[in-house]
């Protein structure tokens, strides 16, 4: 075999060897994207154009945290008040600092709470003097309130609404 | 932990330009046999060339139409270790040849098993849409694996005796080995029935310890496997499925169970056999001893059970080096049996370590893409299926190349997809056709989309629905 030959073969073999840990490396390559298992181990922000073909890979906005939108007084020296429920618990009573200031001479100062967690608001009494009832059960802890089901203080009654 | 966070696409054209790289690996590795032994490009390298290419290229537009989400890995590294394996035995062939020009080739019959093993495999994936249906067959799968099993041990026309094991059946054209095929259906029966009584054998036991020990009862499949594995020992004398269905069996529970109690009493069982194989058969004894004193003069001479064929592999090893005397350089053919057990020896002979590592490389890649597929999908049948297929290939490649490198007593099991014989090849297609399903089922999206309108609106306080309906009935 000529010199020059075996050169060719020479490079060739080497050739060979590189193009298979070509082969390894590409496959790797194209395994970056899949290796992950799980959420935590997103690699990357998505492009908007895989965003646009395939909307679950955003974090989807957190759902609606509240059913209830709205706090109604149906009973009592406030009726007809409206209070818009925001994501902050409400403090209910005669004291100024209260959310809704309740104008009744049965009501504590600080008499009740009302708190959201999850997708649900809770009521919660705060150690008043005359209680507080939820759908005419006096509460002992707090306890989940749904929309329509009232809540009595002293003489005011109140509920919540969607 | 199965749900994974990327885009679904189904990824076929990263497999085009992966199986085209295969295929210059493949063909290339041909080329260059051809032109380390100075012979001119024969028929062999053209038929070599069209097989490969025209049955990787079908089963690619199979998986196309079929299987659109398919692991896009598999096919191309699984075409690459076939192409290689055949520019091995064909360059080991032109060796013999130069021998004794009586020599029968072997690669022609090699390139025609793939065909028929990659035909194989796109008739698996074109029947069965899903894997889940195999879960139908758990107990005729048990019975086809008794009968594949004991097939080989029927009088001399069917069952064929050739190097002291009786594992072949004679079929028309050739020799068959069923054992290879009973992989296949043992892992779909451990599959199955795991997928089945998993909380029964989970909770049930009495718990000593750390180890909560199974009840009696639920270790019957494993005392059933664990006979299973040393009857194929005794009757068939073949050491190497033998510890390939047990391993199996033990690693698909352990998957199933994640008892840590089940693979110590597997453990022990196989301590267990091992020890009266050592006691009762000569030719376990005797691996043991060539593995152990293999360098010995007499063990190295010694006509039967020598450890000739290991040493010799070893000096094949060592003298490849790191780079290897390039494909036709070397002489692999002085090791016996080296197109076929010994065949990663002939590689790193002439490839090197650089080479056999990216060997080994593709292997651990096809694995762990069976593992990645098991992890993904939702089923528990097609996630044990799945592992234990995957792990029959490593378990292979383990033995194999542990054998040969003698971190193990060498046992005669095939190197998937590499060795000649049609049997195994044909047996390691239909897993990669399995894998390649179960694959999809995992990566393929979910409609994850609320069903609008397929629901009635929810009721509300106020009575909303009725007016609603009615107003839709309206503008209909």
């Amino acid at each position: 075999m000529t010199d020059a030959g075996e050169l060719t073969v020479t490079l060739l073999r080497f050739g060979f060897l590189i193009l298979l840990w070509i082969l390894v490396l590409s496959t790797v390559g194209a395994l970056r994207r899949d290796l992950v298992v799980g959420r935590r181990n997103k690699v990357g922000t998505p492009t908007a154009r895989e965003i646009r073909r395939n909307p679950d890979l955003v974090d989807q906005a957190p759902p609606a945290r509240t059913t209830a939108r709205q706090l109604v007084v149906t009973e009592g020296p406030l009726t007809g008040t409206v209070l818009e429920l925001a994501s902050s618990p409400i403090l209910l009573g005669r004291a100024q600092e209260s959310s809704l200031v309740l104008e009744d001479d049965y009501a504590s100062g600080r008499h009740a709470r009302l708190f959201p967690q999850g997708s649900r608001w809770f009521v919660e009494d705060l150690g008043s003097t005359n209680g507080t009832y939820l759908a005419g059960q006096q509460l002992t802890r707090a306890l989940p309130v749904e929309p329509g089901v009232p809540i009595r203080i002293g003489k005011t009654v109140i509920e919540l609404r969607p | 932990m199965s749900d994974v966070l990327t885009a679904p696409r189904s990824r076929r054209n990263i497999e085009l330009v992966l199986l085209l790289l295969a295929l210059v690996v493949g063909i290339g590795a041909n080329f260059l046999a051809n032109l380390g032994r100075n012979e001119p490009l024969g028929d062999y390298f053209w038929s070599q060339a069209l097989t490969l290419g025209l049955m990787g290229l079908f089963l690619h537009i199979v998986l196309r139409f079929r299987a659109k989400y398919a692991d896009p890995v598999i096919l191309p590294i699984v075409i690459a270790l076939n192409g290689i394996g055949l520019a091995m035995i064909h360059r080991l062939d032109l060796s013999a040849l130069s021998v004794n020009p009586e020599f029968t080739p072997v690669a022609p019959q090699q390139v025609m098993w793939t065909a028929v093993a990659i035909g194989a495999a796109a008739v698996l994936l074109l029947v069965f849409k899903d894997h889940r249906i195999l879960r139908r067959f758990t107990y005729t799968s048990l019975i086809v694996s008794a009968v594949l099993l004991l097939l080989p041990l029927m009088p001399p026309p069917l069952g064929l005796e050739i190097n002291g094991a009786r594992i072949w059946i004679s079929v028309g054209f050739g020799t068959f080995q069923p054992g290879e095929i009973a992989k296949i259906t043992l892992a779909i029966f451990f599959a199955g029935y795991l997928s089945t009584n998993r909380d029964l054998i989970l909770l049930a036991g009495k718990k000593i310890g750390p180890l909560q020990l199974p009840r009696f009862r639920d270790l019957a499949p494993m005392a059933a496997a664990w006979v299973v594995s040393i009857g194929v020992l005794i009757f068939q004398r073949d050491l190497g499925s033998s510890i390939l269905f047990f391993g199996l069996f033990m690693v698909m529970i352990y998957v199933a169970t994640s008892r840590v109690s089940w693979v110590l009493i597997g453990l022990a069982m196989i301590a267990g056999g091992v020890f009266v194989a050592l006691e009762l058969f000569s030719h376990v004894a005797l691996r043991f001893d060539s593995w152990i004193n293999a360098f010995d003069p007499d063990v190295y001479n010694r006509a039967p059970g020598g450890s000739g064929q290991v040493v010799q592999g070893l000096f094949g090893l060592a003298d490849g080096g790191l780079l290897g005397t390039g494909l036709g350089g070397g002489r692999p053919d002085l090791v016996t049996y080296a197109n076929s057990d010994m065949i990663i020896a002939a590689l790193g002979e002439e490839l090197g370590l650089i080479g056999v590592v990216a060997i080994v490389m593709l292997y651990v890649i096809l694995v762990s893409r069976g593992i990645r597929a098991a992890l993904g999908t939702k089923d528990g049948f097609g996630k044990l299926l799945a592992c234990g297929l995957s792990f029959t290939i490593a378990l292979q490649c383990f033995v194999v190349i542990g054998g040969i490198t003698r971190l193990i007593p060498l046992t005669g099991l095939t190197t998937p997809f590499m060795s000649a014989g049609g049997s195994s090849l044909l047996a390691n297609w239909l897993i990669v056709a399995l894998l390649l399903l179960i694959s999809e089922t995992a990566r393929r999206p979910v409609t994850s989309t609320p069903m609008k309108n397929s629901f009635p609106e929810p009721v509300g306080v106020t009575g909303k629905i009725g007016r609603t309906r009615a107003a839709r009935e309206g503008t209909r």
